[in-house]
């Protein structure tokens, strides 16, 4: 099979709404599900639907994210076709700016665009769970003869769509109406933030925005367009999340404790990629007792954890319990600690004797003591 | 231009006949331990970690495992524009083609690898230890000395000596005479297996004794150069150093994992043992199972009872399934309401429903009691056994057997269920 598609990851941005969470790491750098960053299920499904050149746009707390893109060869874009383009704003002759937006962002690497010869980009989010066809969706594209592809959702009900772009499309799945953000939704359908659109047609679009200083690739491409070019919606009825909150962020990684979202991600195919952190066997030592949680390497557990996630390398102490909290990667909390309803925030040292409880929602818990390291 | 300093030659082609039908289709270096790693993970960690980044793998007995393990070997960043991971196995040759006879006889047949790149000195190693070692200050204890090769010995006590090939040294570490297996030892110094030599000397000894049949290191190519008078030194090594080269002792190492702070601790951040995991989730427990004093890999689900075990990644536990004293290897799966006491089980075999391994009274084995002792059931890689077995102590099982290869649904302590085709 040809390579069809470039892709590109908006990970740039940052949410307040994630609290202290993006403190220190960009979102798409979220660690997810024990053992992932958010952006790894983006790049797994790029890699899987072999496309095989992709950049990611940072500029929010880059660092993070850069460092798990050290290498591109765990999602096996160590290659001499394409590779793995990590591309934050810089100062050239022509402009010192950051990127002001998604469209801006890419007119500033347009050269990645026109550098390229495959005819269509698939454009997503860094702070997306899922898994994606891109084959298929590229597919559906070209059958609708449509510019643009924008994949959508129907969300539950009782869901909070206010905080997405929502879409009303036609029997054919034109996309007839298209809010970002509204205040009233009138459809339950949202936008996924996963666009597939041709090179050339989206060189011309960016340009054009630039000409007018328009810098948003909703706003100012498909909210703008959308009577003009042919829009068309591609329903995803698998498993989504955008980590955009967090309690979403707190949901989605509880979601992993259903064998059914166990099943779709870690044993059917295909696989999601992420960074080897290449680390032993996970150790229970006695007095540990582990109900209902997931577990990833490194971690060292001697009390009782509940319902809860635990990213790589937790140290659990002594007579400690950990209900219904995540504990992220590094984190070591002393003896007889009682933590439910958190989040503890990587690489803290939780003193032992520790209590917190998150009373109404989710508590992050940020503890930053000395550790004694060997 | 290419020139290194040390490369290293890992021999990899051992049948490790000891192991029993854990080698049947495997090479020893390739077999699981610990949980998520492979026997030739500690060698090749010790290689990267020490600076050597240039191994040649020779290779022999059922290669598969190891060269898909191995690949470009990305695991330990050994995947190199020059040198990097090289498996080498036996080749055809215009005259005089043969398999690789004896350990040096394999480093011989590939003379030319270790030229191409001009070393000053040629490490020796086994592919079959469980240690960390860092072979940088090995070499600096050589050349300190002037020494030609250098042996690593570690000391082990008298009484156990006879089993080893014993190195008697000199106050300065100069060896001055060689044992192999004394029955009255006059040291205790161990020999690891583990060579230093200094490239020319190797060169030239391999070539002198070329036409020694079954060349082996220890026999042949070490006393050749100490009836030369070359300088031959013994350096001390007092870490920890496992031979698995036994069911019982693989068992034992494997169970020593799982102390509060284990004698070999995979946990310190210095010193990281590599290995090419493709399995990455987390493991989950579920509301049901108790999991105590044991160490779990990556993939795996436990709904059962797990105590003093040592895991793999992508195994499946089933509920009302108690698990003591074993090890469990990759991607098998033991289904609901099964018993395992003190069985080996090797990957990618699938125990069904209400089987039980390891119960009642010990009896020997009837067809190789020198490899199945020590109580332990042994289950070869890709074995499956069917509903409702009752299986002894000191048994073993190797292939896909069906409800009719049991009598009463019970394999006695002792017996033997090695099925055609293994």
């Amino acid at each position: 099979m040809t390579v069809r598609a470039i892709g590109i990851i908006l990970a740039g941005g940052n949410n307040h709404r994630m609290k202290e969470l993006s403190q220190k790491r960009a979102i798409s750098a979220m660690p997810i599900a024990g053992s992932y960053r958010s952006i790894d299920f983006a790049l797994s499904s790029m890699s899987n639907s072999k496309i095989q050149k992709v950049a990611v746009f940072t500029q929010y707390n880059s660092r993070s994210l850069n460092e798990h893109l050290s290498s591109s060869k765990w999602w096996d874009f160590g290659r001499k076709q394409g590779g793995l383009f990590v591309l934050t704003p810089a100062v050239t002759a022509d402009s010192n700016n950051w990127y002001r937006g998604t469209a801006d962002a890419i007119y500033q690497n347009l050269h990645f665009l026109k550098d390229s010869h495959e005819p269509y980009v698939v454009i997503a989010s860094g702070d997306c769970v899922y898994k994606m066809d891109f084959n298929k969706l590229l597919e559906y594209h070209i059958e609708k003869k449509a510019d643009i592809t924008v994949v959508c959702r129907d969300m539950e009900p009782d869901a909070n769509v206010e905080r997405f772009g929502t879409v009303k499309m036609d029997a054919d799945c034109r996309i007839e109406e298209f809010e970002e953000k509204p205040i009233v939704a009138k459809t339950n359908t949202i936008s996924c933030g996963i666009y597939v659109i041709r090179r050339r047609q989206l060189i011309e679009m960016i340009e054009r925005c630039a000409e007018e200083d328009r810098y948003d690739f909703v706003r100012d491409i498909l909210i703008r367009y959308k009577d003009m070019k042919r829009i068309y919606g591609y329903k995803l009825k698998d498993y989504w999340r955008n980590i955009a909150s967090v309690e979403d962020y707190f949901n989605t990684n509880m979601d992993f404790l259903k064998p059914e979202v166990r099943n779709y991600f870690f044993k059917q195919y295909p696989d999601v990629y992420s960074k080897v952190s290449d680390l032993p066997p996970a150790k229970y030592n006695v007095g540990s007792q582990v109900k209902n949680s997931l577990v990833s390497s490194g971690c060292i557990i001697n009390g009782v954890v509940e319902n809860s996630v635990l990213f790589k390398k937790s140290f659990i102490g002594n007579n400690c319990y950990i209900k219904n909290s995540i504990i992220l990667n590094d984190v070591y909390i002393g003896d007889n600690t009682h933590i439910e309803n958190c989040i503890v925030e990587s690489r803290d040292t939780i003193r032992a004797n520790s209590y917190h409880i998150g009373e109404n929602g989710i508590k992050i818990v940020i503890e930053r003591d000395e550790r004694y390291v060997i | 231009m290419i020139k290194k300093e040390m490369i290293a030659m890992l021999l990899a082609g051992g049948q490790g006949s000891r192991l029993g039908v854990l080698t049947s289709k495997v090479a020893k270096p390739a077999v699981a331990f610990g949980g998520k790693y492979r026997i030739i993970d500690f060698p090749l960690s010790n290689c990267i970690n020490s600076g050597v980044d240039t191994v040649g793998v020779l290779t022999q007995y059922q290669p598969l495992r190891l060269n898909t393990h191995i690949g470009i070997g990305i695991p330990w960043d050994l995947d190199r524009n020059i040198g990097g991971v090289t498996v080498l196995p036996p080749y055809e040759k215009s005259s005089n083609s043969e398999w690789y006879t004896g350990t040096a006889n394999a480093i011989y047949q590939n003379i030319d690898y270790m030229e191409s790149f001009n070393p000053e000195y040629v490490l020796i190693l086994s592919g079959d230890h469980i240690y960390k070692m860092d072979y940088e200050v090995m070499l600096d204890f050589h050349k300190a000395n002037g020494a030609d090769v250098t042996i690593a010995v570690m000391p082990v006590p008298l009484e156990e000596a006879s089993r080893f090939g014993i190195v008697i040294a000199d106050e300065n570490r100069k060896i001055m005479d060689f044992e192999e297996k004394p029955a009255n030892p006059r040291s205790n110094l161990a020999s690891m297996g583990i060579y230093i030599f200094n490239w020319k000397t190797l060169k030239e000894s391999l070539i002198a004794m070329a036409e020694q049949p079954a060349l082996d290191f220890g026999k042949h190519v070490i006393p050749y150069c100490h009836g030369k008078g070359q300088p031959l030194y013994a350096y001390e090594f007092n870490g920890y150093w496992k031979d698995v080269g036994t069911l019982n002792s693989y068992w034992e190492a494997n169970m020593e994992l799982i102390d509060i702070v284990p004698e070999f601790n995979l946990y310190e951040e210095y010193w990281k043992i590599y290995t090419n995991s493709e399995i990455l989730p987390p493991q989950y427990v579920s509301s049901d199972s108790v999991v105590e004093r044991s160490i779990i890999g990556e993939g795996t689900d436990i709904y059962g009872k797990v105590y003093n075990s040592v895991i793999g990644c992508g195994v499946t536990i089933g509920a009302g399934t108690v698990v003591r004293d074993s090890i469990i290897m990759n991607n098998t799966c033991v289904q609901g309401g099964c018993e395992l006491n003190k069985a080996i089980v090797a990957e990618n075999v699938v125990i069904e429903d209400n089987v039980r391994l390891g119960v009642g009274e010990e009896a020997e084995n009837d067809s190789a009691p020198h490899i199945y002792n020590h109580g332990i059931v042994t289950v070869g890689e890709k074995s499956v056994i069917p509903k409702g077995i009752t299986v002894g102590k000191n048994t073993v099982i190797s292939g896909v057997t069906t409800a009719e290869d049991y009598e009463n649904s019970t394999l006695a302590s002792g017996k033997t269920l090695i099925k055609a085709g293994e």
